[in-house]
């Protein structure tokens, strides 16, 4: 099957294409050089051509997620999607259900979305949520910062071994990178406490949230694994946590190999407060952006918060405890023996709120005083900070100086002065954009076939309504978010799977999972010793624990090269 | 000799495992038709455990075989979950789905002449059958 | 002879899987491991089944071809304007997905046995949230163990030595550093295990949480006895809760079914929400049928909605009270029924259970049921978790693999095959096939 997209502005910034005009020739799914004549054509003239978006934390799929769904109905009464002969009905504004997700996404011109957070008892149920997702790829990172055996393993020293429990949790959860939440917070709140220094012990196991960071970063290096550690880390949404997060950036410069990143911070909005209390709660985005652009071990992504009602969910138990504390909301708490938890609690970003006006402005901050936008990914950290539908308006600021001040000019005075937003007016421009939605995010992720459109990598491509040469996105924001969020076409493996923002076709895509190639025998040991203390950590079999991969229909395993 | 009890209906051990042998399986019917009351409850009532009584709530009425309860409940009835049961559950949810299945106003009388109805008979005359 | 180990047990929401199954020449001989409940189910699964499907005729049984039998199905689901599809807890999540799907083609109602079993904790949860755990978190940390308006001992044997009062723990040895306490109407066998036993009337639950609510928060009590219990031992029963390290509230029907329903749910979390400023603390429902929580949350991740969900306007509406089934019976809304894995003419209110048989009514169950003998058509199919593999929750929603340890009979086929084809027969008639 060939396709050729003809006459766009291409942007493929991994390959430095800037907005030439380009064909670019689809084969079997594929890139290719050329095409026959007998390839369908489209006509992208006068459109933008991309890769399609790759997003590398949504909360879409997975026990905490589910939980969101069932928290509020509320929420999907005023969003409901009708069936049509060809997809299947759902609901939900910042908690969709699993098809409407994946149709969203589709429309919106993303191709790769990953799920950033699944406790690993439970991964079988995030995989068949994902696998209830059409059309794009995906795959989940398991949650270890929290896991016993590697508080243990790291506690005793045994680096090696807690890489080889490590390689096997990602096979057998099919698990894609190592996740960090509230590194031994979650264990404290299992007795209803917290962390909040970097070498505070954690209760009964003897180690800090520094030891488990940097050993969690050393257990990376040593698999091979494509993608750094992604850390959300203590003492999230607390004012003043800007130092934390500085705290545990630096906390493995030490280890950084080659000027390649070795830890990704993610959400950073959320960890970049300073102030003692709400009430003197300031942007420190400044301080965070400086360090990110002094040093190369570090990537992070924004977490941007948008007004309105949304959902905020994560495995940080703790945090959201004092969230409910605040927001007297409904709470839902879900710990997981053994392993971590999770925390689910509504809230309403109002824009006359002082506090949220601050938290909106820092998201952008960060995006845009990060000079090289190679460092730091379009996220909304759905839907911590809003639906991932909103993705196209956070474009439209980021490119718009001008919708900025005209909110800036509407929030109340106090966050105008505690937060930087004001003075900053770079716009970033289409390449820029396409580095932070897709080219950037897929180098991070290790996925060599996405995020560009050489020849050779996976036919996942995005066409906007958007001539870069008459537009001014400086003054045409709605223009720009209105094209982001339906693209005029969405490809996906070379295929069109969305049309004006209407999908066409609901392909299966490919479940994503690391493969830790370790030597057998250290394998079977850690095997052997697990299987002795199973039923000591779990109240399941060892036999019944663990995702097989027949469960995904397309799994699409990536191996990783350890020096073990 | 009538008195009068609050029902509550629930899971037993015996229900449990008559509903694998089968709804029509003497372990289950002797499980779902029995009504559980307190000693007193027995006296008041004037029968025996294994005597024959009608419990009546506004939803309707079913022959019950009584029993004794090892504990203690004055005032409290119980029986296991079944058609039996159910023939004296008020179909209102208030507005929940939730039928009110515990907490039922009853009235319960000796019936010694008359007999405990098996489960065919029980939905014949319940829903008319096909 | 096979052994098979680890085998999930497919009865009640604790399903346990250490249960080890021997099998000789398609017969299980050995049950190891299972609580007299899980052994019922394993023991006396072959018996009191149709191996054929049948079709009713002047109220006799008389077997039919599948092929017809689905037919019918698809036929009457296509033919109806309102059609109610109930039941689910008792089999696998593959067959469930295939009913939810089944539902939406036809713009019908998909429900299962949560409506007339935890529905009102739902109802509970949407309002307040709620504050769980894995069952792992108990076994290794609780030191307070409190059943209200359940009684483990009958409906889920093996719970308090599986998960919460005598195994050990990583950080709780055993029973000896574990407070059971009961709260109930009835001095049930459960009852008889605890350490403190707090007898209550029934249908108070609403007004002694209420009150326990106000100890938890230093408020005087203006009364002498709330629910029967006098209020100095409802302020003790409220210091212990405050004074355990690692506390764990699990309830059952008794509040779900009782006066006050949903706020009864309600009034039950906020206390353990309350009871989280002074320690850890949490809130578990005690779920009956082994994948009840499956159908809850596959029915939520794929339509938003757990249980209820009205496809009549061609994307899920939920409201219970009128899209549940007892609801839609009672009004008589719906004109066809298809029931699959439960027993609704057994388990519902007569009066709803007449209207069930009223209508035009299809059976899909391992067993014959009270409901079957009422079908137009009933198309047996195999036991979940004896018969066929598939997928279940656990009640603390923990997936869990079922395994096929032997062939069902001849002829006898698997819920996912048997929905599959009336699927894919819906479809068929529905574009003039």
């Amino acid at each position: 099957m060939e396709l050729l997209v003809k006459n766009g502005f291409v942007y493929d910034p991994l390959n430095k294409v800037d907005g030439e005009i380009m064909d670019i020739q689809v084969r079997d799914g594929r890139i290719v050089g050329r095409v026959s004549s007998s390839a369908e054509v489209i006509d992208a003239s006068g459109m933008i051509v991309m890769p399609g978006g790759v997003d590398l934390h949504s909360h879409i799929a997975g026990s905490k997620v589910n939980v969101g769904r069932l928290l509020r109905p509320e929420d999907h009464y005023w969003d409901v999607v009708p069936k049509t002969p060809l997809t299947r009905s759902g609901v939900g504004h910042s908690v969709p259900s699993t098809f409407t997700t994946g149709y969203r996404y589709a429309e919106m011109g993303y191709t790769t979305v990953f799920e950033p957070a699944t406790p690993p008892l439970k991964t079988f149920h995030t995989h068949e949520e994902l696998n209830d997702i059409p059309v794009v790829d995906k795959a989940c990172f398991p949650l270890f910062g929290n896991n016993w055996v590697v508080m243990e393993k790291l506690r005793d020293g045994k680096l090696n071994e807690c890489a080889a429990y490590v390689a096997w949790m990602l096979k057998v959860s099919k698990g894609y990178a190592i996740k960090i939440v509230n590194p031994g917070g979650i264990e404290a709140w299992g007795w209803g406490k917290n962390l909040t220094h970097m070498d505070d012990e954690v209760p009964n196991f003897g180690v800090t949230p520094r030891e488990i960071i940097r050993g969690l970063c050393k257990v990376n290096q040593v698999l091979g694994l494509p993608h750094p550690i992604h850390v959300h880390p203590i003492n999230i949404g607390t004012p003043g946590n800007y130092r934390t997060t500085l705290e545990t950036m630096r906390c493995v410069e030490d280890l950084a190999k080659d000027g390649k990143p070795c830890i990704h911070i993610t959400h950073v909005q959320f960890l970049a407060y300073g102030g003692v209390d709400w009430l003197s709660i300031s942007s420190h985005a400044d301080d965070i952006a400086a360090y990110v652009n002094n040093h190369s071990h570090v990537t992070v992504d924004m977490g941007q918060v948008i007004f309105g009602d949304t959902t905020t969910m994560t495995a940080d138990g703790p945090f959201q405890y004092r969230l409910y504390q605040i927001t007297h909301n409904k709470w839902v708490n879900a710990d997981v023996e053994a392993e971590t938890g999770a925390g689910i609690v509504p809230i309403t970003y109002v824009r006359k709120n002082y506090v949220h006006a601050v938290m909106w402005a820092i998201g952008l901050e960060l995006a845009l005083l990060v000079k090289d936008p190679w460092k730091v990914y379009l996220t909304t950290d759905h839907p911590n900070g809003g639906p991932f539908t909103e993705y196209p308006r956070v474009i439209s600021w980021l490119m718009s100086n001008k919708v900025r001040q005209r909110i800036v000019k509407k929030i109340p005075r106090l966050a105008r002065v505690r937060s930087n937003i004001k003075d900053i007016d770079r716009e970033m421009t289409f390449s820029e954009i396409a580095v932070i939605s897709r080219a950037a995010t897929a180098k991070a992720l290790g996925l060599k076939d996405k995020g560009h459109l050489g020849v050779g990598a996976d036919a996942d491509i995005s066409i906007y309504r958007i001539n870069p040469k008459t537009i001014d996105p400086s003054s045409q924001y709605r223009e720009i978010r209105r094209a982001f969020r339906r693209a005029a076409y969405t490809i996906k493996d070379g295929e069109v799977v969305a049309r004006d923002g209407k999908v066409v076709k609901t392909p299966t895509g490919r479940t994503y999972w690391v493969d830790p190639q370790i030597p057998q025998d250290q394998m079977a040991r850690t095997v052997s010793e697990l299987k002795d203390r199973f039923e000591d950590l779990y109240t399941v079999r060892f036999a019944n624990y663990g995702v097989s991969e027949v469960l995904l229909p397309r799994s699409t395993p990536i191996p990783a090269q350890s020096t073990l | 000799m009538a008195i009068k009890v609050v029902l509550l209906s629930g899971r037993s051990i015996g229900q449990g495992r008559g509903k694998e042998a089968g709804k029509e399986s003497q372990l289950y019917a002797e499980a779902a038709t029995s009504c559980e009351l307190d000693r007193s409850d027995l006296e008041s009532l004037g029968v025996q455990p294994g005597a024959n009584v009608r419990v009546a709530t506004p939803s309707g009425s079913v022959i019950l075989v009584a029993r004794r309860s090892a504990h203690p409940h004055p005032g409290i009835a119980f029986i296991p979950y079944g058609p039996w049961a159910n023939a004296l559950v008020d179909q209102a949810t208030d507005g929940t789905g939730m039928p009110s299945f515990k907490g039922i106003d009853a009235e319960i009388s000796p019936a010694p002449n008359e007999r405990v109805l098996s489960l065919r008979e029980l939905i014949s005359a319940s829903c008319g059958g096909r | 002879m096979t052994v098979y180990d680890d085998v999930v047990c497919p009865f009640c929401g604790c399903c346990c899987d250490d249960l080890r199954i021997e099998v000789e020449e398609n017969r299980i001989t050995k049950i190891e491991n299972a609580c007299v409940l899980g052994r019922a189910k394993f023991e006396v699964y072959r018996v009191d089944r149709h191996t054929s499907p049948v079709g009713l005729q002047d109220g006799v049984p008389r077997p039919i071809k599948l092929e017809d039998a689905v037919d019918w199905v698809a036929e009457t689901l296509v033919k109806s304007r309102y059609p109610l599809l109930y039941g689910w807890s008792s089999t696998s999540c593959e067959a469930i997905k295939l009913g939810i799907e089944l539902a939406e083609e036809v713009g019908g109602v998909c429900d299962n046995t949560t409506t007339v079993c935890h529905g009102p904790t739902i109802q509970g949860v949407h309002d307040v949230g709620e504050v769980a755990a894995t069952l792992g978190t108990v076994r290794h940390r609780a030191d307070l163990v409190v059943y209200w308006g359940c009684n483990p001992v009958h409906a889920h044997p093996k719970h308090m030595a599986r998960y919460t009062i005598f195994p050990r723990g990583r950080f709780v040895r055993g029973r000896s550093e574990r407070r059971l306490v009961v709260v109930d109407p009835r001095r049930t066998d459960t009852a008889r295990l605890a350490d403190v036993f707090v007898q209550i009337q029934s249908g108070s639950d609403y007004e002694v949480i209420s009150a326990l609510r106000m100890a938890v928060r230093n408020e005087e009590i203006e009364a002498d006895a709330v629910g029967g219990v006098p209020v100095e031992r409802i302020e003790e029963l409220a210091d212990l809760m405050m004074g355990c390290r690692f506390g764990i509230l699990f309830f059952g029907l008794g509040l779900t079914m009782s006066d006050g329903k949903n706020r009864n749910i309600d009034a039950a979390i906020s206390l353990v929400r309350d009871l989280n400023a002074r320690t850890k603390f949490l809130i578990m429902p005690m779920r009956g049928h082994f994948n009840v929580s499956g159908a809850n949350i596959v029915s939520t991740w794929q339509t938003g909605y757990p249980f209820a969900v009205d496809f009549s306007r061609g994307y899920p509406y939920y409201n219970p009270g009128e899209t549940s089934a007892v609801d839609l019976l009672a009004r008589g809304d719906c004109d066809s029924v298809l029931v699959v894995a439960s027993d609704p003419v057994a388990n519902f209110p007569r009066a709803a259970a007449r209207n069930l048989v009223g209508v035009p009514l299809a059976v899909i169950d391992s067993h014959i049921s009270a409901t079957s003998t009422c079908a137009c058509v009933t198309i047996p199919s195999a036991f979940v978790g004896i018969e066929a593999s598939g997928t279940t929750y656990r009640m603390d929603g923990v997936p869990l693999p079922l395994r096929k340890v032997v062939d069902p009979p001849e002829g006898v086929r698997t819920d996912e095959e048997i929905l599959s084809a009336i699927l894919r027969r819906v479809r068929e008639l529905k574009r003039g096939g």
